[in-house]
């Protein structure tokens, strides 16, 4: 089991605890045995890191009107507009920049899909805790829910949210969190069960701490490594449900587009032979979810092979 | 035992009974003991006869479908039956104490050693964290825990089980509880780490004047350690009393039969005697004295419930056709109902 085996309260030198090995060194190792994993883990970073300096990295800032210039608009990749500057990959309908446009949506595709997936995390796990760990009834009502919801299509239940609520960033959040906390309850609900019955709840039970301290600290440690996974991969899914949400034009307005509009906006444009409009940020797009996609499936199988999700 | 001070453990007429869909199981049926401080109990039975539920059910830990229907348990005096949750938990941790059998599985994995100490402190007491950690080293040092200091920034998997035991021990002795119930706490380890356990438990006991209820089912841990025994059968005590009388001097033919089955040094050769039949299954039981159908000495009589009698001082049992006496002495009474 483990090398610390002296147990005469006698001995005299005594050898010191073994050292931690099997943390995040080994982890690191695990995970770069698959170099696929290693190249969309890199590219997440590569992404993340330019959504988040995009005003460094961008020649241009695409939500500023003033910047812009419809002489510039509809211009092919490679070609210099009226202010000298080299749009690589063109401009769009309005003259924007669509590398800097990429890089802008890039931020708030991101940042919406991070943010809904914390808030869809943080209210997942605590209804997914509290139906493990009460049971009965409680269990029962709170996992009925989950399958109801689990039954919509997530398009279709974040399309009526959006149309009740209205435009802008705060509502594509919630209706995102609406579609997914029930994904995390569900993982967390099967992990704490399982680690709900070992005898070290008991032994807390034993002792006399309260309810919500048993739950939160020390069942909930216990049920984080399935939870991991379905974050990144959830992330993901997020990004994808409001990019589609954009394209369909209930989701960011118009001034801010993100990757799903910036789509939209070129879709009128790929038939008469702009392809460069819809398919830069399409392909933004795909680059970034498949990554994400990648390093969740590669954390998943070093972590748990068993787990399903 | 003494008139002035109460028992640091009194449980009279205990039934804790689970209502399953399948029927009633009477997991604990009139169950009654008392442990003096510094005592030491054995409580002796196979598996399911209800010996680990009468050890939740004293921690108010029973759960639904499960609860206590009747019968009183005095924790130095207080009863606690009945006790809303809230106080329940007061007195968990901290006047009555659990130990668990299996260490690798007590423990929780993803604490420190330290964290999960000072916490079972601070569940019952306000105290600063310098002083509580004060606290948890010196009841680390008090279970013979060399290098304490650093075993306390341990994880759990980085001790070895007999390790994990010792701290598991140290964290129910924290709050330096009135009773400490004992699940068989030396199953999982090997003999040698089980003998010095043992022997750190007795003289715990002693010191801190704590009484212990020794959950097992292994008699010859309870002959070296234990003052008195109760033995379980199907959710019953069927007898109870000093360690020399129930083992020496065992009134019941089932005690007898557990007797028996212990190999003994010496005894070279024969087969082993065994104590036939499994233990009964709670829903089914049969009428009358529960043991019967194992039981050689069986008669129509014991189709009644037996009641626990003494037959000397301070030595119960549950039976019939008691040992040391011949079994036809007792037929006479049924000729006579």
């Amino acid at each position: 089991m483990s090398l610390v085996d002296e147990d005469t309260p006698t001995a005299a030198p005594q050898p010191p605890i073994r050292k931690e090995q099997t943390g995040f060194a080994k982890f690191a190792a695990d995970y770069a045995e698959s170099p696929t994993a290693v190249i969309a883990l890199i590219s997440c970073v590569l992404i993340l890191l330019a959504a988040i300096f995009a005003p460094y990295v961008t020649p241009q800032d695409p939500y500023d009107l003033a910047n812009l210039d419809l002489m510039d608009s509809r211009l092919e990749p490679g070609e210099v507009g009226m202010t000298g500057m080299v749009h690589w990959l063109g401009t769009d309908g309005q003259g924007r920049d669509l590398f800097s446009a990429i890089i802008y949506g890039l931020r708030i595709s991101l940042g919406v899909g991070v943010v809904a997936g914390v808030v869809a995390l943080t209210v997942g796990t605590i209804v997914g805790l509290t139906a493990a760990f009460f049971g009965g009834r409680v269990d029962t009502i709170i996992m009925r829910l989950v399958e109801f919801q689990l039954s919509f299509p997530a398009i279709l239940i974040a399309l009526i949210m959006l149309a009740v609520l209205g435009q802008g960033v705060d509502k594509i959040i919630i209706a995102l969190v609406a579609v997914q906390w029930a994904y995390f309850a569900r993982t967390v609900r099967s992990a704490a069960l399982v680690e709900r019955r070992r005898e070290y709840i008991d032994a807390a039970r034993c002792l006399g701490l309260s309810r919500s301290r048993i739950m939160f600290g020390h069942l909930m440690p216990n049920c984080i490594a399935p939870l991991i996974v379905v974050a990144t991969v959830q992330v993901a899914n997020a990004i994808a449900l409001e990019a589609t949400l954009s394209f369909l034009g209930l989701g960011m307005p118009v001034t801010q587009p993100s990757l799903g509009l910036l789509i939209a906006n070129g879709f009128e444009y790929v038939l008469s032979g702009r392809y460069w409009i819809s398919t830069y940020p399409g392909i933004a797009l795909l680059i970034t979810i498949v990554s994400i996609n990648l390093v969740g499936d590669r954390i998943r199988d070093v972590l748990n092979p068993r787990l399903d999700t | 035992m003494s008139g002035v001070t109460p028992p640091a453990l009194e449980v009279t007429n205990l039934r804790t009974h689970f209502f399953t869909k399948a029927g009633v199981v009477k997991a604990v049926d009139d169950v009654s003991f008392r442990v003096a401080p510094g005592e030491i109990m054995g409580l002796v039975g196979e598996s399911g006869s209800g010996k680990t539920v009468t050890g939740f059910s004293i921690l108010g830990l029973v759960d639904p479908p499960g609860r206590i229907v009747e019968g009183s348990i005095r924790v130095q005096g207080d009863e606690i039956v009945g006790l809303p949750a809230s106080e329940i938990q007061a007195i968990r941790g901290r006047r009555v104490a659990m130990i668990f059998q299996d260490p690798m599985m007590t423990l929780n994995p993803v604490l420190r050693v330290d964290t999960q100490m000072t916490e079972a402190i601070h569940a019952h007491e306000s105290v600063s964290r310098k002083a509580a950690t004060a606290r948890a080293l010196e009841a680390l040092n008090k279970v013979g825990i060399p290098a304490a200091e650093e075993r306390l920034r341990a994880h759990p998997h980085q001790l070895s089980g007999g390790m994990r035991q010792r701290v598991a021990i140290a964290i129910a002795l924290l709050n330096r509880p009135a009773v400490i119930i004992a699940d068989e706490p030396t199953t999982a380890l090997d003999v040698t780490i089980q003998g010095q356990i043992l022997a750190e438990i007795r003289s715990l006991a002693a010191e801190f004047g704590t009484a212990i209820v020794w959950v097992t089912h292994d008699l010859s841990v309870v002959a070296g350690l234990a003052d008195h025994i109760s033995v379980m059968y199907a959710g019953r005590i069927v007898e109870r009393g000093s360690v020399d009388d129930v083992l020496d001097r065992p009134v019941h033919p089932y005690t007898r039969g557990l007797l028996d089955s212990v190999p003994q040094i010496g005894q070279t050769r024969g087969r082993l005697q065994q104590f036939p039949g499994m233990t009964p299954s709670l829903l089914n039981l049969p009428k009358g004295c529960p043991v019967q159908p194992r039981c050689n000495r069986a008669t129509e009589l014991c189709r009644l419930t037996p009641e626990l009698t003494e037959h000397s001082p301070n030595h119960y049992a549950r039976c019939h056709h008691p040992l040391g006496q011949p079994a036809q002495m007792a037929e006479p009474s049924e000729l006579e109902t």
